[in-house]
Order: C-alpha cells, then sequence, then structure tokens
C-alpha cells in the first residue's frame, strides 16, 4: 500500500471527524472516551516530544561548537592579511604568551589529594560524547547476601530469555498479517502462535522478573533474610518448567480452549501456581519475622498480588460454573485480574521501592499508597466483563463493570501523582541516570494506558473499538509501556549492585530509544487502523475492506515490532553483561569474592 | 482492631478475603447462574460426532484467536445473523471438552477474520470450505488467513469416499491428488453446522450507532366490546411458542410470566407497555418483539389478564382502556 494511501485513509479520518458524517448523528469527536483517548495520546506524544528536544538540544551544542570554528576560520584569514608591523607586534606578545609556564601548583597548593570521606564516587578522564551523555551511578545498596543475589539474577537472566523468543514470535506473527504463506508448519501456524506470544511474555518474561525483583524486595525492606532461598529456586524451576511445557503444548495444538492467557492446560498452569504459592508462604515468613514495625507499602502489594493471583488461578480453572456462558463471565473476571491483580499490583509494588531507593529519597505519600492499593482492590475486580460489553451476558453485569472501569481512575491517578510527586526536583536525574527514563516512561503509561482502558469501556467508544486491532494497541501500551518498561528500570538499577558489572551506557540508550520508538509506531498505527476498521464496520462495508484497509498499518506495526525486537536484543546482552560473569562462578566463590 | 500495616496476618487475610468475596459477587455467582439457566433451543440439535471432533479441530488450531461466534446487539453486527446471540445458542458447543480442557471460548475477542455464528448459512458449500481452509486465498485473494494444508493429505490416486480438492494449476501437486483429510472433514462438519436457529417471533433488533426515532405506532379503534376475547386462547396463538403453555419460559432465551414481578405487579402498565413496544433490556434473554400493531386494545387486556390470573399469579384485572391510554398516540405532528 502506498503512502499515498495512507495519506488518503488519514484525511479521509479526519474529514470524517470534523464533519460527523453520513455514519452517525453525533459527532464523534464530542463522545467523552474518543476525546479522552486522544488527550491521552497527546500525552504520549508530548512526553516523547519533551525527550526528544532534550536530547536534540545536546545534539544542537555540537553544531554550534562548529560555528565558532568557522568564526575561527574568517578569523585566520583576517590575520592573514595583516600588515608586517603588526604581525610582528603581534607575535611577540604571542611569544611572551607561549613562554608563560605555571608553576603546577597555583589551584591544589602543595598538598597531595586524598579524599579522605569517600565523597568522589566516579573519576572520568572520558571525552564528553553528546549523543551518550555520561550516566552518574545510582547509591550503591550494601550488604546484601550474595546468594539470594545469585537468585535474583537468574531470574532476571531467564526472563530476559523469555522476552527475546517471545517478542521474537510476536514480531513473525505480526510479519504473518503481511505475508500469510511464510511458512506452512503447524506448530507455527497463526492460532496456536498466537498464544504462545502471549503467554510466554506474560509468564515467562514478566512474572520471572517481577519475581526476582520482589526476592530483592521483600527481605530488604523487612531488614531481615530471605525464609528460604531453596524455595526461592524451587519457585524459579517450576515457572521455567511451565512455560517451557506450556509453549510445547500450545504449538502442539493442545490448549485450554482458547480463553486468552487462560490457553495453557491446568496441569501446566499448576506448575505455575505451585511456583506462585511456594513464594507466597516465603515472603509471607519472611515478613512475619521483619525487623521492623511497619510492613512497608511494597510488600503490601507484592504479598496482595500474589494472594490474589493463586484465587484468580484457582477460580480461573475449576470447572464448576463454566459450561455454557458461565464460562464466558470467568474468562473476562480472569483475562482482566490476570493483568490487574498480577502484573499490575506486583510491579506497583516494586515501583514503590525501587524508584524511591533509585531517587535516594522517601516516596511522596505513603497514604496515597493505600488509598491506590484498597481502591485496586475493590475496583480492578469488578471491570472484567468490559471485555464484553454487547454480548449475550447480563446487562447489569456490563453496567456494572462499566461503572466500576471509571472508578479505576482514583487508584491510577493516586499512583501516578505519588510518583511523579516523588520524582518531582529530582528532574535532572533523567538526564544523568539510564534508570529513571524507563521509570519515567512506565509512569506516563501507567496513567495513559489506564485510563485510555477506561476511556475504551465506554458503550460508545466499545462499538467503535471492541474486536478491532485497537485492543492490541491497548494491551501493548499497558503490558509493555506499563509494566515492562518498569522492570526494565527496576533491572538496570537493581543488577549491577547485585553483581558488580554494569552495562555500557550506549546500549541501555539505545535499548531505551528502540523500545519507546517502537512501541510509539506499533500504538499509533494500531489505534489509527483500528479506528478506521471500526468505522468501515459500522458503515456496513463488505469485511474484507476492512482487512484490506489494514495493510498499511499493520506494516507499520511491524517496523515498530523489529525496532522493539532489537532493544530486546541489546536487553539481553545489557543482561548477559550485568549478570553472565556472575552467574557463572560457583556460588561459594561468589561469596568469597564479596566479602 | 484490624490494622494491615503493622500486622501481616491482618494485611494477608483481609486483602484474600475481601478478594475472595468480590470475585464470588462479581464472577463465580455470575457464572454459575448462568450455568444453571440455560437450556437448548427449540429446534436446535446436539452437535452431531463429526462437527463435534470439528470443534476441538477448531479449538487446537486457535480459531478463536481471529474468528468470533458472538452477533452482538448492536447494529454493525447484523450482517452476522439475523438476531443477537443469546445464551442458549452456546447450549451445546460450550461444554467441557475433557478432563484436560475447559469448555472452549468460542465467543472469541478479536475479529480478525468473519464472525463465524451463522457460517453454515452463509456459506453452505462444502467445496468452499475446503479450498477455503486448503488455501483461503484460492477463493479471496485479499485474505490473510494461513492455509491449512496439513489438514488434507496427497493421496496417488483418490479412493471412492475421498472428497477430492479441485485445486488451480498453480497449487496442484506434482503427482497424486489432494484429499481432505479426516481433521479437515470434520472441521468443515463443524462450520457448517454453525447456523443461527430461528426464533419465529424475534425481529431484528440491534442498537444502532445513531439515535433512532421512536417509531410511530398505527392505532386500530375498534367498536368497544363490553366483553373482552378469549385470553387463553390469544395467548396460546401468540405468546406460547417462547413464553411456553405452563408460563415457566426457556431459561437462557424467553423469560418466565409465572411468578414474574412485572407481570404480577399491582400496577400493569410495565407489562403492557412491553407487549405494546417489545422488549430488549435483558441481554441473557431473546428480543422480544412489539405487539401494538397486532392485536387490538382488548386483545391485549385479555391476554394480561390471562396471565395475571394463571400458573399461581393473582393480580388485579385490567380493562382496554389501561392498554389504550399507554399507546404511542398517532398522527402527532
Amino acid at each position: 500500500m502506498s503512502s499515498r494511501n495512507t495519506f488518503n485513509y488519514l484525511l479521509l479520518l479526519l474529514s470524517f471527524l470534523l464533519s460527523g458524517c453520513s455514519a452517525m448523528d453525533d459527532n464523534i469527536l464530542e463522545q467523552p472516551g474518543i476525546i479522552g483517548t486522544l488527550v491521552l495520546g497527546g500525552i504520549v506524544l508530548m512526553v516523547v516530544c519533551i525527550f526528544i528536544v532534550v536530547r536534540l538540544n545536546q545534539l544542537l551544542s555540537v553544531l554550534y561548537t562548529r560555528k565558532i570554528q568557522k568564526d575561527r576560520e574568517t578569523l585566520k584569514e583576517e590575520i592573514l592579511n595583516l600588515e608586517d608591523s603588526d604581525v610582528e607586534e603581534l607575535l611577540l606578545k604571542r611569544r611572551a604568551a607561549l613562554e608563560f609556564r605555571l608553576a603546577g601548583n597555583e589551584l591544589s597548593g602543595e598538598q597531595v589529594a586524598e579524599d579522605s570521606r569517600g565523597i568522589v564516587r566516579q573519576v572520568s578522564t572520558e571525552e564528553f560524547i553528546p549523543v551518550v551523555a555520561e550516566k552518574k551511578e545510582p547509591p550503591m545498596i550494601k550488604g546484601t547476601d550474595p546468594r539470594l543475589s545469585r537468585l535474583v539474577a537468574a531470574f532476571a537472566a531467564s526472563a530476559a530469555l523469555w522476552l527475546l523468543l517471545g517478542t521474537g514470535i510476536g514480531q513473525y506473527l505480526g510479519m504473518k498479517f503481511i505475508w500469510p504463506e511464510i511458512d506452512n508448519v503447524p506448530w507455527l501456524s497463526f492460532g496456536r502462535l498466537r498464544p504462545v506470544h502471549t503467554n510466554m511474555v506474560f509468564w515467562g518474561w514478566a512474572s520471572m522478573a517481577m519475581l526476582g525483583l520482589g526476592y530483592f524486595v521483600i527481605p530488604r525492606t523487612s531488614n531481615t533474610r530471605i525464609y528460604s532461598l531453596r524455595w526461592g529456586w524451587t519457585t524459579w524451576w517450576l515457572v521455567n518448567i511451565s512455560v517451557l511445557t506450556g509453549t510445547l503444548c500450545l504449538m502442539g495444538g493442545i490448549n485450554n480452549g482458547g480463553g486468552e492467557y487462560r490457553e495453557y492446560i491446568w496441569p501446566v498452569a499448576a506448575l505455575f501456581a505451585a511456583g506462585l504459592f511456594l513464594t507466597f508462604l516465603n515472603f509471607y515468613k519472611t515478613v512475619a519475622r521483619r525487623k521492623t514495625k511497619d510492613i512497608y507499602i511494597s510488600n503490601w502489594y507484592i504479598l496482595a498480588g500474589l494472594i490474589w493471583t493463586l484465587v484468580l488461578v484457582t477460580i480461573g480453572y475449576l470447572p464448576f460454573y463454566q459450561e455454557g456462558l458461565g464460562e464466558t463471565i470467568i474468562q473476562g473476571y480472569y483475562m482482566h485480574q490476570g493483568v490487574g491483580m498480577w502484573f499490575m499490583t506486583f510491579t506497583l509494588g516494586l515501583v514503590y521501592y525501587y524508584l524511591p531507593t533509585a531517587l535516594n529519597k522517601p516516596i511522596y505519600s505513603y497514604a496515597l499508597g493505600i488509598l491506590a492499593f484498597w481502591t485496586q482492590m475493590l475496583f480492578y475486580t469488578m471491570i472484567g466483563t468490559h471485555h464484553f460489553i454487547f454480548s449475550p451476558l447480563p446487562w447489569w453485569l456490563q453496567t456494572v463493570a462499566i461503572v466500576f472501569s471509571m472508578g479505576m481512575f482514583i487508584p491510577v491517578i493516586a499512583g501516578t501523582t505519588n510518583f511523579l510527586m516523588t520524582m518531582r526536583g529530582s528532574w535532572d536525574s533523567i538526564r544523568v541516570s539510564y534508570v529513571i527514563p524507563f521509570l519515567l516512561v512506565g509512569v506516563i503509561f501507567y496513567f495513559v494506558g489506564s485510563s485510555q482502558g477506561s476511556f475504551q469501556a465506554f458503550r460508545f467508544t466499545n462499538y467503535v473499538w471492541h474486536f478491532t486491532d485497537f485492543n492490541v494497541a491497548h494491551s501493548h501500551m499497558t503490558m509493555y509501556g506499563i509494566i515492562t518498561f518498569f522492570l526494565w528500570g527496576c533491572l538496570y538499577f537493581i543488577l549491577p549492585q547485585l553483581t558488580g558489572e554494569k552495562p555500557k551506557p550506549v546500549l541501555v540508550g539505545i535499548h531505551f530509544w528502540f523500545a519507546l520508538l517502537g512501541l510509539l509506531a506499533y500504538m499509533f498505527s494500531m489505534m489509527l487502523g483500528g479506528t478506521l476498521k471500526g468505522l468501515s464496520w459500522m458503515e456496513g462495508k463488505p469485511f474484507i475492506e476492512s482487512v484490506v484497509l489494514m495493510m498499511p498499518y499493520w506494516v507499520w506495526r511491524a517496523v515498530g515490532g523489529s525496532l522493539m525486537f532489537l532493544s530486546h536484543l541489546l536487553f539481553a546482552i545489557n543482561v548477559y553483561t550485568m549478570c553472565g560473569r556472575f552467574l557463572m562462578k560457583r556460588p561459594h566463590r561468589i561469596a568469597k569474592s564479596i566479602s | 482492631m484490624l490494622n494491615p500495616g503493622k500486622d501481616h496476618r491482618a494485611l494477608a487475610g483481609l486483602s484474600f478475603g475481601v478478594f475472595v468475596l468480590l470475585s464470588l459477587v462479581v464472577a463465580v455467582l455470575p457464572a454459575t447462574t448462568m450455568q444453571e439457566s440455560n437450556s437448548p433451543l427449540p429446534g436446535s440439535s446436539p452437535l452431531l460426532e463429526a462437527a463435534q471432533r470439528g470443534l476441538k479441530v477448531y479449538v487446537r488450531e486457535g480459531c478463536v484467536a481471529c474468528h468470533t461466534q458472538q452477533v452482538r446487539n448492536i447494529e454493525m453486527d447484523n450482517v452476522w445473523g439475523s438476531r443477537p446471540s443469546i445464551p442458549a445458542d452456546y447450549y451445546y458447543a460450550k461444554a467441557r471438552m475433557d478432563v484436560w480442557r475447559q469448555s472452549p471460548s468460542i465467543l472469541g475477542s478479536e475479529r480478525t477474520g468473519p464472525d463465524l455464528t451463522s457460517i453454515g448459512e452463509r456459506n453452505p458449500s462444502e467445496t468452499w470450505h475446503y479450498m477455503h481452509l486448503y488455501n483461503p486465498r484460492i477463493v479471496v485473494p485479499e485474505s490473510i488467513m494461513p492455509s491449512y494444508t496439513w489438514l488434507f493429505e496427497v493421496k496417488e490416486e483418490a479412493e471412492e469416499e475421498d472428497v477430492v480438492l479441485n485445486l488451480p494449476p498453480s497449487l496442484k501437486p506434482a503427482h497424486g491428488v489432494v484429499v481432505a483429510g479426516n481433521d479437515a472433514r470434520d472441521l468443515v462438519a463443524y462450520l457448517l453446522s454453525l447456523k443461527q436457529v430461528d426464533l419465529p417471533t424475534v425481529e431484528r433488533d440491534f442498537i444502532s450507532s445513531r439515535k433512532k426515532r421512536k417509531e410511530e405506532t398505527q392505532t386500530t379503534p375498534l367498536a368497544g366490546n363490553s366483553t373482552l376475547p378469549d385470553g387463553a386462547s390469544l395467548f396460546q396463538a401468540n405468546c406460547a411458542v417462547c413464553h411456553q403453555p405452563d408460563g415457566r419460559g426457556l431459561p437462557g432465551a424467553f423469560p418466565p410470566l409465572a411468578g414474574s414481578p412485572i407481570v404480577t405487579d399491582e400496577n400493569a402498565d410495565t407489562i403492557i407497555r412491553i407487549i405494546l413496544e417489545g422488549y430488549d433490556a435483558r441481554p441473557e434473554y431473546a428480543t422480544m418483539q412489539p405487539f401494538g400493531d397486532l392485536l387490538t386494545d382488548e386483545e391485549i387486556a385479555a391476554i394480561v389478564n390471562f396471565e395475571r390470573s394463571h400458573w399461581g399469579n393473582n393480580a388485579p384485572p385490567v380493562t382496554p382502556d389501561d392498554v389504550k391510554k399507554l399507546r404511542v398516540p398517532a398522527n402527532v405532528p
């Protein structure tokens, strides 16, 4: 599809939006859900623009230096045209200047330099490179049990592998929209591979990374040692085996019935749940023997996330009420809570620890965190059925879901405010740290992605967007923009401290930009394409037209996806730099080398 | 007093307890109700064995990733079926598959390909389906659906009962013929079984994206009869097909009238209005068509009185005037 066509579609959409044309009496722009989503999209663009402006500014300063050089050239020419007598005078002055020598102690005096208080953290003699600004080291966290560090690093390493594999598969699936004949192997066919992608990035990447990061936070904030390292390792094995067997089952055509994120059959899901249960016991017992009086807010989220997910998996897989549309109600509940009660809750817990720690300051408001916690539980639980608006499910259940989706603004705004207010006054860290930009993008998408989800629950927006590729944009805004960016920030912060190995800043920088720009291309193409698809259906055009019109947007999605995948390659390399050598050492050697 | 901030038992207990409670209210109980109050539609039949196996192929190949099977009650979905889907439509298909696998999530969440609710009606040609499965682009050039060639076999020579594909030259194997394998035959049997069971009294009624103007109802005033017509026979003729002769309805399709608070309400306005204008406020049931044009005030009053005095219902009778005043006035400028 040529760019001209894309342009035409854009024009079409614009004229449609502005004229409130034939398909509807109401102007689409007057719909609160649409307005809200446009505003949210604008927020993302604005933040990215600010990012880009800051970076461009640095690049421009290089150009400015060039201009100065040019001025020098002109000066040189002027000098060449000078009279002999003037030249002689100047040369004499110059000789005197050149022959002047400093004694060498004008600034320092006679004393030998010494940093007796350990204030200097980093001595750099490298030249300034504008593309990758030199980053500051985060404050060091000392005194971690090296065996625990090893466990956290192992979780991070397998998470990175699952991310690479899972998004590689995702990228391949994206290409199948453009070249449906790319292969003809049953194990690689679209229908079987799609759940492989989603489940692998959910249970393999995000869950493993979360668990690993949690294993550091819980003992740290409880000021005690982890209850059982062995249970931690058992969890590591259980989850990895679960994802591996689950993947093989799905590719072999054995799935639970096609409900999203519930595709693993119950024996496979049971392995995952067993791992979670062990970790819950482990965390609970660690918190129980904490040496602090209060339970830090992170631990609220992490413990509750584990409890809620265990309940959720149990309800999701028990068969007693899942005949007929009973299954559909459970599916809405399960798929939404899987995201909300597991990934979102647990990750928020991590952010409540890693964000203030990385900024070396306390969280802005403890009370706001607690408000967000209870409202998260109350509102998130009720909104699963908003995936089935206009379906044959009871109207009251759909309405409850829509109403509580609006309620989600409370925890989301509370959380966002808390994080932004914590960052306030530390904006400089965005420039000097490679951890904070990841966390900031996570915070922005936490607000934008979650609010956009609430808007999408309106009956009108659902009318246009449901069943279209818009949903795919939403799930990538949240699982990628929020969860994945938060996890990256946390991992880049903690891993170097545990292993003593730092990644190359330039690789972290490229990772950040590829991931962010890739995500933007992905989400805006799917949002725009999805909207056009919905409008085409509303106009009653033949279905195949909506397939044809999506093609350019699918191409853009593949472009964005490629950038994202490349960034994951760099992330994997960085994780290898940070953990590879550390993990290959024998455990007792680590203990020795660190002590 | 519970103090979750200082007491980990309170924290864990409270999060567990409240979450379980909420989950019961919003998921388990509605799901149980949904499962219990369901029955097959009159005129529907269980899946034949081949179709049953075909459903398993459908699930195995992940068809649900791109194809929905739900006609929503909104206007754009009226191309996928003649009426919105109701729970009873899924009575046979959505049952637990085996000990390992639950009831299939065939409603779907994305429509990358067309909805399949009534594909058996829309496209009843077996040959079309075989060709389409072997390579969708044979029949729909713009399609992006994968080719399911592994559901087919290449044979040197077709046997008598084989389904042979008549492929275009570019896709023909070097020698031999392509015949449908068992999986392909089962899958096609399943696809052809996908039809919406007719509910004769149900009108097309989808929520439009634009605001509908209220349709004007014509009234035909009759010369006043002092006695009302026979409510029992009118009920049999007009209402019993759906609400059943015993007034108990069909769970998942048609609501019961026996013991219904709407039918037995002291104030009969709601029930009269439903009969006059139709009713579609409850997606768990089929849409009811309006009867205002079909029945006179006297006939409606007779039916209402019959419903209000049978099957244990006991409510005061209504008069034709009660019906008349609820009709949307005709010829209002």
